[in-house]
């Protein structure tokens, strides 16, 4: 029989649910964030759902920090798992106030870890306590659905694609309190996403999954990076990166910010030294030299190592780069043209100068970059438009339409 | 015939349909209660079981709409009669048969009344869906305890369906209840066979303001429970 690891999340869930085969099998820290990310259909849905009891897989195996839910003998159902679960419809309980509904799985003992006043203020639900869920819009409804599961008191949360059903106003308004959830409990969290520009703000693993299985499970970045897998390749390649900020240049509004290898210099208002601040550098926005430059007006200079060339259409070449003397440190990527490549003599291995053009400080107070999608780009609209039409027809068409599928 | 219309005295009235009316009150509000407590259960897992089993028995239990009453009532009555498996099961124990007796009827207009109590609260139940006792059951909540306070104040409007629907028949019921209850005043003479008897012995006057009065009844009945139903769905919106 497996024995489970504490401090780790592991799953392993194979058969088929409703004829669609899962073959799934991924273990990440059971701490921050893991994203489970790929294209829609793809079992994401279906594997929350495992997880959660929803589903039973005979032929599984899922253990949360040492706790076994289920193996070869036990099967916990799902009112006996600590978790909370936050889905793609909020499902919030109609005849229930949202007071009531915050309060629905709270234990009946008071004081609780989690407590009530905490998840108000942190989801800003005082203003909606005591109105029923028929009169809030869906980003109020996913918060409040999201405040229930906390209070619930979970050892691990769920979100199966919370901001899936929002259109994108409604997603921008309430990103900054999912980014905000793991920052301020220390709970473990799997967040399912077919979106990458989410994922990229808070997610610390990745699990990819494709056809019900799993590609790749890993860090973010170092997924983000890796030459095998399809992130580094796409349009949109970057990198997340957790950086410490060490100071602030007041005089010109910029934010220092220490990363391994590098010493970054970014126009941002200033924030305490020692804060940890999530950086999005995207690969289109690095560019590579042989020598370092004089005279420029790119700020953010490093020297770095060429640790692989990929392909990226018959024009274009990704580079995997390392930065720090002897590429030490963190890796970026940067995305230029094969003529480039060829005129500046690059290959594998050769020590370069990485110009960083442009570094994203992902916070609250931004609005997302530019979607990564891994849904066909006929889908995002279709998405838009019937949460858009749920608006008007209120929580009866809701209930139609954002009918989540099964898988 | 319009003498026999004349509404304006209820001189008419003995005892006798005073204390019918208080009976038959009384069983529909009986089998009402009777009925909630077994047809809810029943609904939960037609609505809610996946075995092959729930067509079979919601085909059983819809039997007694397209049966002629008195064909109900006679299997009633050879099932419970003295002679009947029921009545010699009772006799082991020195019960008396159920025939004739007000127990007897409540068996009788439940019986035939269970397919409109059990198909609203079927239908309520298949429309309140998996998703939110999943949701319940994320929370926590025990398969009861989401029964009780997610399935059964979602399916609201479909209890008080079946309930106005199974008082309102079983006031009306007739043909059963002449079966198996024998029609023995005060006991199992209920208004519907009082309305029989009056227009048997020609007596219209009382068998109009009968009529009449019942028909009042199911109206403030019906217009009532829908009010209510109003009323609570506004203040919980």
């Amino acid at each position: 029989m497996r024995t489970a690891t504490p401090g780790r999340i592991e799953i392993a869930f194979s058969g088929s649910i409703a004829s669609f085969p899962l073959d799934t099998q991924f273990s990440v820290p059971a701490k921050g964030v893991a994203a489970i990310f790929g294209p829609p259909g793809c079992g994401k849905t279906a594997v929350a759902r495992c997880i959660a009891g929803l589903e039973h897989l005979p032929a599984g195996f899922c253990a949360i920090d040492g706790d076994v839910w289920q193996d070869e003998t036990t099967f916990r159902p799902p009112h006996l798992r600590p978790i909370g679960y936050v889905s793609q419809d909020a499902s919030l309980f109609p005849h229930l106030s949202v007071r009531r509904n915050l309060l629905y799985g709270a234990p009946k003992p008071k004081p609780m870890p989690i407590a009530f006043d905490e998840v108000v203020e942190l989801l800003d639900l005082a203003p909606l306590l005591d109105r029923s869920p028929s009169h809030l819009s869906g980003g109020e409804r996913q918060r409040v659905a999201m405040g229930r599961a906390l209070l619930s008191q979970p050892r691990l949360l769920v979100m199966d694609e919370p901001l899936a059903a929002l259109h994108s106003r409604a997603k921008r308004e309430i990103l900054p309190f999912v980014e905000r959830l793991p920052e301020k409990l220390a709970l473990p969290m799997i967040y399912i996403g077919h979106d990458m520009a989410e994922i990229e703000r808070f997610a610390d693993y990745l699990v990819l999954m494709e056809r019900g299985m799993v590609t790749a499970a890993g860090p973010l970045h170092v997924l983000q990076s890796d030459p095998t897998l399809p992130l580094a390749t796409s349009h949109e390649a970057a990198i997340s990166l957790d950086a410490v900020v060490s100071g602030y240049d007041g005089r010109y509004g910029l934010l220092i910010l220490r990363l391994k290898g590098a010493r970054l210099l970014v126009p941002a208002p200033p924030l305490a030294p020692g804060v940890h601040q999530r950086l999005r550098i995207a690969a289109c926005d690095v560019s590579v030299a042989r020598e370092a430059p004089r005279a420029g007006s790119i700020l953010n200079v490093f020297p770095a190592r060429i640790r692989a060339c990929l392909s990226l259409g018959t024009a274009e070449i990704t580079l995997v780069l390392a930065l720090g003397t002897g590429g030490s440190g963190a890796e970026i990527m940067a995305r230029i043209t094969r003529f480039s490549f060829d005129s500046l003599g690059l290959k594998d291995g050769m020590d370069v100068f990485a110009q960083l053009k442009h570094i994203s400080l992902l916070s609250a107070s931004e609005p997302p970059p530019q979607t990564i999608s891994a849904s066909t780009p006929t889908a995002e609209p279709g998405q838009a438009s019937a949460a858009a039409c749920n608006e008007k027809l209120g929580t009866r068409g809701e209930r139609h339409h954002l009918k989540p599928p099964l898988l | 015939m319009l003498e026999y219309l004349n509404l304006t005295r209820m001189d008419g009235f003995s005892p006798e349909v005073w204390q019918s009316l208080g009976l038959t009150i009384e069983l529909a509000s009986v089998t009402t209660v009777i009925l909630l407590i077994i047809g809810t259960p029943l609904a939960w897992w037609l609505a809610r079981s996946k075995s092959l089993w729930t067509e079979a028995v919601a085909t059983i239990i819809a039997l007694p709409l397209v049966l002629p009453p008195t064909v109900l009532g006679f299997y009633l009555l050879a099932l419970l009669g003295p002679n009947g498996p029921v009545g010699l099961l009772a006799a082991l124990w020195g019960g008396r048969t159920l025939a004739f007796t007000f127990a007897g009827l409540v068996v009788g207009s439940a019986l035939s009344a269970l397919p409109l109590v059990v198909q609203p609260i079927r239908n309520a139940f298949a429309t309140i869906g998996d998703r939110p006792l999943e949701i319940a059951a994320t929370l926590r909540a025990s398969p009861l305890y989401a029964f009780f306070t997610v399935a059964l104040p979602l399916a609201r409007p479909g209890l008080l369906t079946a309930a106005v629907l199974g008082f309102a028949h079983t006031i009306g019921t007739f043909g059963v209840v002449l079966m198996i209850g024998g029609n023995i005043p005060g006991r199992t003479k209920v208004l519907s066979a009082f309305l029989f008897d009056f227009v048997q012995q020609s007596r219209w006057r009382e068998a109009s303001w009968l009529a009449g009065a019942m028909v009042m009844f199911a109206v403030a009945v019906v217009l009532t429970l829908t009010l209510i139903d109003k009323y609570s769905r506004r203040r919980s919106t």
